[in-house]
């Protein structure tokens, strides 16, 4: 264990290698907490980058819809509802795996993969 | 009350039993692990007897994980099922969907483009590395090393990073389609996944030197769960299991696919490292270990031989969907993954979803020769015996021994903590 020891002895004197949270403790008031990082008086640990390409929550552009339905025949979730009178679809995020294919398939852009991932609430609605 | 007092009688009127001297020179016990247990991560249920602490016979049970994948798959169009596939396997996930591809593509006589080739190489190269050094930590948490198996997953977050940055997903990177695949790799990408690369070569001499050259590790994992080069032969053992056994299968020798025909793959047995093949525990590290190498060089080359040009054969889906209904025909794809030989079987009629898939995942391979492993091993080795032939996952478990009335459940925790004391033990022997 003399290897794995000296890797350890060293780790000590290292930052930890995960991502940390903006701050140390939770902040009584966000909003104080972010004016105090404006105006330099605080610091915060920035969030790390997200890369290009990243497929977050999808995003539908209703106006754009032609409702041809391609994004219902490639979903592998069953995520999108034709809505019959209106002629345009419903997107379920619960039931969305993030494969983006409607994104690629959609012929008119209406659907844009977004970085947004955060995505858990206690709100289901 | 009177009722009471007859029963007391015939209590009295018994005669007691003789106490009989059972005369028995073994006493075996068994021993149940399973179905639901962290050091096996799938469904499965050892049935092990045991004497003392030697492990005499072993049988298991399997299917507790039916999920229906291949029956939602034909209720699906050729392009759903992707993504179906991806979720077989949350690790294994790129071959799952390029072996479904390419079983596909067989079908429809449909071309792949060079270059597409090249990414699905380098994809599945990727995530080799990523499945080597994930199983590295697990072996090391089996084996009661905890720092270690945290160094390794920090070293691996880096082909993690690679790989979100390349894709955009994490994990069910959903890359592949049925042609080619749907991102290419940019030229601006390229220095950062060269960077990762040459973190890996520096890391990996580190890596090497923690599992290989420490005493412990050695002790603990020289000459257990030993399977011959027979009996891994005739039990059809697969991928790094059947390779530390010194068996040289390989599908991306034996059958290339992808662009592994224009690169020299050659299956790794330990031999290369240590001369001599004995299929035990430590012979299966040195063969991953030495695996995450081998990828690392593959990715390089690639790099360097990718062809420029087109990524996919049809970008239009609904004019793809439109030609895979009118084919008709079976196919089979077959592909190295981390853990082995991935087969699927896909029958085309023409319609809108295919009429049959059939997925023969490489762990299945490689339960059989945990039978031969585990004879004659001790209890505590059965969690590292059972992990080194990097079983697919799903988790907590708990083992019952049953010794007449006496019960005792010997759960994970305590199944690890004889392992860990073990460790300790051999720690106390070797002087560290």
């Amino acid at each position: 264990m003399f290897e794995m020891a000296k890797e350890l002895l060293k780790q000590l004197f290292r930052k930890p290698f995960t991502n940390r949270f903006p701050s140390k403790h939770v902040p009584k008031s966000t909003t104080k907490l972010l004016k105090n990082v404006k105006e330099g008086m605080a610091k915060v640990n920035r969030p790390v980058p997200i890369p290009e390409g990243f497929r977050g929550k999808i995003a539908y552009d209703k106006e754009k819809c032609i409702g041809c339905k391609l994004c219902i025949k490639v979903c592998p979730a069953n995520c999108y509802d034709f809505l019959e009178k209106e002629r345009k679809v419903k997107y379920h995020l619960s039931r969305c795996t993030f494969c983006a294919q409607c994104v690629d398939v959609c012929p008119v852009n209406a659907l844009t993969s977004t970085k947004e991932f955060l995505l858990s609430d206690y709100k289901t609605h | 009350m009177n009722s009471g007092k007859i029963i007391e009688k015939k209590y009295r009127e018994r005669k007691p039993d003789k106490p009989v001297k059972k005369k028995r020179d073994r006493k075996s016990y068994s021993l149940s692990i399973g179905p639901i247990h962290p050091a096996l991560k799938e469904p499965v249920r050892f049935d092990l007897k045991i004497e003392g602490e030697k492990v005499v016979n072993v049988d298991f049970e399997l299917s507790q994980v039916h999920r229906g994948i291949e029956w939602a798959g034909t209720r699906r169009n050729p392009v759903q099922i992707i993504y179906l596939a991806e979720r077989i396997c949350g690790i294994c996930n790129i071959c799952h969907s390029a072996c479904f591809c390419i079983a596909v593509e067989n079908i429809a006589g449909i071309g792949v483009p060079a270059r597409a080739h090249y990414i699905r190489t380098i994809y599945g190269e990727l995530e080799r590395m990523h499945s080597h050094i994930l199983w590295a930590g697990v072996a090391a948490h089996e084996l009661g090393f905890d720092s270690v198996m945290y160094y390794t997953w920090k070293v691996r977050e880096k082909v993690m990073d690679v790989m979100e940055a390349l894709a955009g997903n994490r994990i069910t990177k959903g890359i592949m389609m049925i042609g080619g695949v749907r991102r290419d790799i940019k030229e601006k990408q390229v220095p950062m996944l060269k960077e990762a690369l040459e973190y890996y070569k520096k890391g990996f001499g580190k890596l090497g030197d923690i599992f290989l050259k420490d005493p412990v590790i050695k002790s603990r994992t020289v000459d257990t769960g030993i399977l011959s080069k027979q009996d891994g032969l005739a039990l059809c053992a697969v991928g790094p299991t059947a390779r530390a056994s010194g068996i040289k299968k390989d599908v991306r020798q034996d059958a290339a696919y992808a662009a592994y025909s224009d690169l020299d793959v050659k299956a790794i047995t330990p031999k290369n490292l240590l001369g001599e093949v004995k299929g035990d525990v430590f012979d299966r590290i040195v063969v991953r270990l030495l695996e995450v190498k081998q990828s690392v060089e593959i990715i390089e080359e690639c790099l360097k031989q990718m062809p420029k040009g087109k990524i996919v054969y049809e970008e239009k889906i609904p004019k793809l969907l439109a030609e895979l209904r009118s084919v008709e025909g079976d196919g089979i794809g077959r592909i190295e993954a981390p853990r082995g030989e991935v087969i699927h079987y896909v029958k085309l009629v023409g319609e809108e979803s295919p009429f049959c898939w059939k997925v023969r995942a490489p762990t299945y391979n490689n339960l059989l020769p945990w039978g031969p492993m585990l004879m004659g091993e001790q209890v505590a080795d059965v969690p590292i015996i059972a992990a080194s032939t990097d079983p697919c996952m799903s988790c907590t478990n708990r083992a019952v021994v049953t010794d007449g009335n006496n019960e005792e459940v010997l759960d994970n925790e305590a199944m690890r903590r004889l392992s860990v004391e073990k460790t300790n033990a051999l720690k106390r022997r070797v002087g560290r």
